[in-house]
């Protein structure tokens, strides 16, 4: 492959050529690549490199599991940006609504006083935060592109207004005491503390994982087709016989669980939720770190989660800035890089390999820079 | 969709690597003859059609359309014959996109109806009209750009699939089995219509030839009862036209009933079994080629009346 792109003289760029030789490999040989990465990610917090680490500042695992959870905020939010193209500025309202199921349920100031274990709360939460993906979706996703962002924006809001002011949800106090997993070590003492971050970013990773896993399975089935189709041309994609709006709600309903499932996780790690923290401007960072990573690819929109989380903790004296350092980035990327820092490209077939094997002789050429190069050395010959 | 103009066709691509096109250019006439007719059978629809060849399987009544003041249409009745290539011509402006927005259901007509085998799907859904057999191209090509040519097929198959996001995500059998007849059947009609060499290229890179048939390719894997082609000669140079003309005649010898809506007479004359030709939204005939050409209405549409 590299031999060809010699020949033809074009400069294929580095992405490309990584992602055409992450092509290449057959899937034993991809799982041999991913598994040591997957290790050298779980060992990070107990390797706390020198270089990497945030201390003395931050608690270095504690910022892991704040990446974590914000990258698993940005896989759902990826469904519904990414995969769907629906402009949600709203979904920190699926967060609030998953942490704030989770401490109902689970706190002991609550007004229901049931005080369910955190493992009951979760699918409860995740349940909870479908279901409102549902009452949100259902009336609005008539509406297209801008009037679909404004309407999600106002969705964020109401959510945090009714935690400020509806009663039972205590607004400013908060609840307090919200249980984690009831995990104890042979001593007696609890695993899931708020104070150690390794067990808890474990558990994120290891959600992660499975959420990827499920994820993929839709991107690569009729499900992820359709909002593919969706994304570029719902005109089309209903004259196809995409029943384009029942795949929205499924996107909505799908995005928020996940976010549900972040927002319970968060829940159970600090303990304590109030009426802050679930504002706009967070949601606007859910969607930074989406855009930044590169809307469309699951690997982009965890490394833009990761960016936008570790950096100002790693360099402490930007924190305070960061509003202004990320939307420069964004600007300077969007003129530079508009896809992304990794550009989007799902695989939509679960047979597409061997189709395409059979068709052609090789996998598909991802990029169109590939489609640039033959097209010069076609001139030559 | 924005795209770049795409590259221009006569470039030679690098000779495929391996796989089934470079085998095909091995083969011998008689293997490729016979290979030929496998692809075909393999991108024929195998649905059940209620009509007979030769029935009527689409019949417009008294069809109207009206945007405000503007009468597009005006009782436009007419049908097309299961297995016939009709042709549905008119000046600019006539109502032929109109008719064809309304059959499909962009529009919902103000009165009359679309039968499709006798059943009215005027106030059926755009996607449930997909399912019931009504396939469509677009004047301007429009492809899911991001789709490599396979996914943009296999789209047009998945009107006729039934997994949803549980059977998606959890892989249940028939996830498996819709998805394996599905890519089957969407390599056999980008080889019916002879783009199976860029098979895996994103449509936005194909050639403007390419995305036409495409298009083609994406409708018929909808397993339509009824193929409509808007406008699909535009933009091609003669020897495209031909090559057009000769696909549109080996879909229909495919078992497929056709309805091409199209300014170029070369095609149209060349093509179609029947003609229909409206003009400000009014039919104002209805029979075969050779008739259209002489008849005196038609030609007064065209080229006006002496004064």
């Amino acid at each position: 492959m590299s031999a060809a792109h010699a020949v033809d003289g074009v400069r294929v760029p580095f992405g490309t050529r990584m992602r055409n030789w992450w092509g290449s490999l057959d899937r034993w040989q991809q799982w041999a690549v991913l598994i040591p990465v997957v290790v050298l990610i779980y060992l990070l917090p107990v390797l706390n490199p020198p270089l990497l680490t945030t201390e003395p500042g931050t608690n270095f695992q504690i910022t892991l599991f704040n990446a974590a959870r914000i990258a698993l905020i940005a896989i759902g939010l990826n469904i519904v940006v990414g995969q769907a193209g629906l402009l949600d500025l709203g979904y920190v309202g699926f967060f609030a609504v998953g942490a704030y199921t989770t401490a109902v349920l689970s706190s002991p100031d609550s007004f229901l006083n049931s005080q369910y274990p955190w493992l009951i709360c979760v699918p409860a939460a995740m349940f909870v935060t479908a279901v409102s993906g549902l009452i949100l979706g259902a009336p609005t996703l008539r509406l297209r592109g801008d009037y679909l962002a404004i309407v999600t924006l106002g969705f964020g809001e109401i959510v945090r207004l009714l935690a400020d002011n509806l009663d039972p949800l205590r607004g400013q106090r908060g609840f307090a005491a919200i249980p984690g997993p009831e995990v104890t070590r042979a001593d007696g003492s609890q695993i899931f503390t708020a104070t150690n971050g390794t067990p808890w970013y474990w558990l994120t990773i290891t959600v992660i994982i499975i959420v990827l896993m499920l994820v993929g399975n839709l991107e690569r089935s009729r499900v992820g087709r359709a909002w593919v189709a969706i994304r570029e041309d719902e005109d089309a994609a209903e004259a196809m016989g995409v029943p384009t709006f029942r795949f929205k709600l499924w996107a909505f309903a799908m995005g928020a669980t996940i976010g549900g499932l972040s927002g319970s996780i968060y829940a159970g790690q600090v303990g304590f939720i109030n009426s802050q923290g679930f504002d706009v401007v967070t949601s606007i960072l859910f969607l930074a770190a989406v855009v930044l990573g590169g809307s469309g690819n699951k690997v982009g929109v965890i490394l833009g989660a990761f960016i936008i989380v570790y950096i100002p903790d790693r360099f402490q004296v930007i924190a305070e800035y960061r509003f202004l350092i990320f939307g420069l980035a964004i600007i300077v990327l969007m003129i530079f890089r508009p896809q992304g820092l990794l550009g989007a490209r799902q695989r939509l077939l679960t047979y597409g390999r061997r189709a395409y094997q059979r068709l052609i002789g090789k996998g598909e050429q991802i990029s169109s820079e590939s489609a640039l190069g033959k097209h010069q050395e076609g001139v030559v010959r | 969709m924005t795209r770049p103009e795409p590259p221009t066709e006569e470039i030679s691509v690098e000779p495929p690597e391996g796989g089934l096109v470079a085998e095909l250019q091995r083969m011998t006439p008689q293997e490729r003859a016979e290979h030929e007719k496998a692809v075909a059978a393999a991108a024929a629809t195998d649905r059940e059609i209620t009509v007979g060849v030769g029935d009527t399987l689409l019949e417009l009544r008294d069809l109207t359309m009206r945007f405000g003041g503007l009468t597009a249409l005006d009782a436009v009745s007419f049908s097309i014959q299961r297995g016939e290539i009709l042709g549905l011509i008119g000046p600019n402006g006539a109502g032929k996109t109109t008719c064809f927005n309304a059959m499909t259901g962009v529009f919902r007509p103000t009165s009359g109806d679309v039968l499709l085998e006798g059943r009215s799907i005027a106030r059926s859904h755009r996607y449930e009209i997909t399912r019931l057999g009504i396939a469509r191209t677009f004047q301007n090509i429009r492809l899911f750009g991001e789709m490599t040519a396979l996914e943009n097929v296999m789209v047009g198959t998945d009107a006729r699939h039934r997994t949803s996001v549980p059977g998606a995500v959890f892989r249940f059998p028939r996830h498996f089995a819709e998805e394996r007849a599905g890519v089957e059947k969407s390599m056999a009609l980008l080889e019916f219509v002879g783009i199976a060499d860029r098979a895996a290229e994103k449509a936005r890179n194909l050639p403007y030839g390419y995305q036409r048939r495409l298009e083609i390719a994406r409708a018929l894997a909808t397993e339509p009862k009824l193929l409509c082609l808007d406008e699909p000669a535009a933009g091609f140079n003669p020897a495209e036209k031909d090559d057009l003309v000769a696909l549109i005649r080996k879909v229909r010898e495919d078992g497929y009933t056709v309805l091409v809506i199209e300014h170029d007479m070369r095609v149209v004359m060349g093509v179609t079994d029947r003609i229909v030709v409206l003009e400000f939204g009014r039919k104002i005939a209805d029979g075969e080629p050779d008739a259209i050409r002489e008849d005196p209405a038609v030609v007064a549409a065209y080229l006006g009346v002496p004064e």
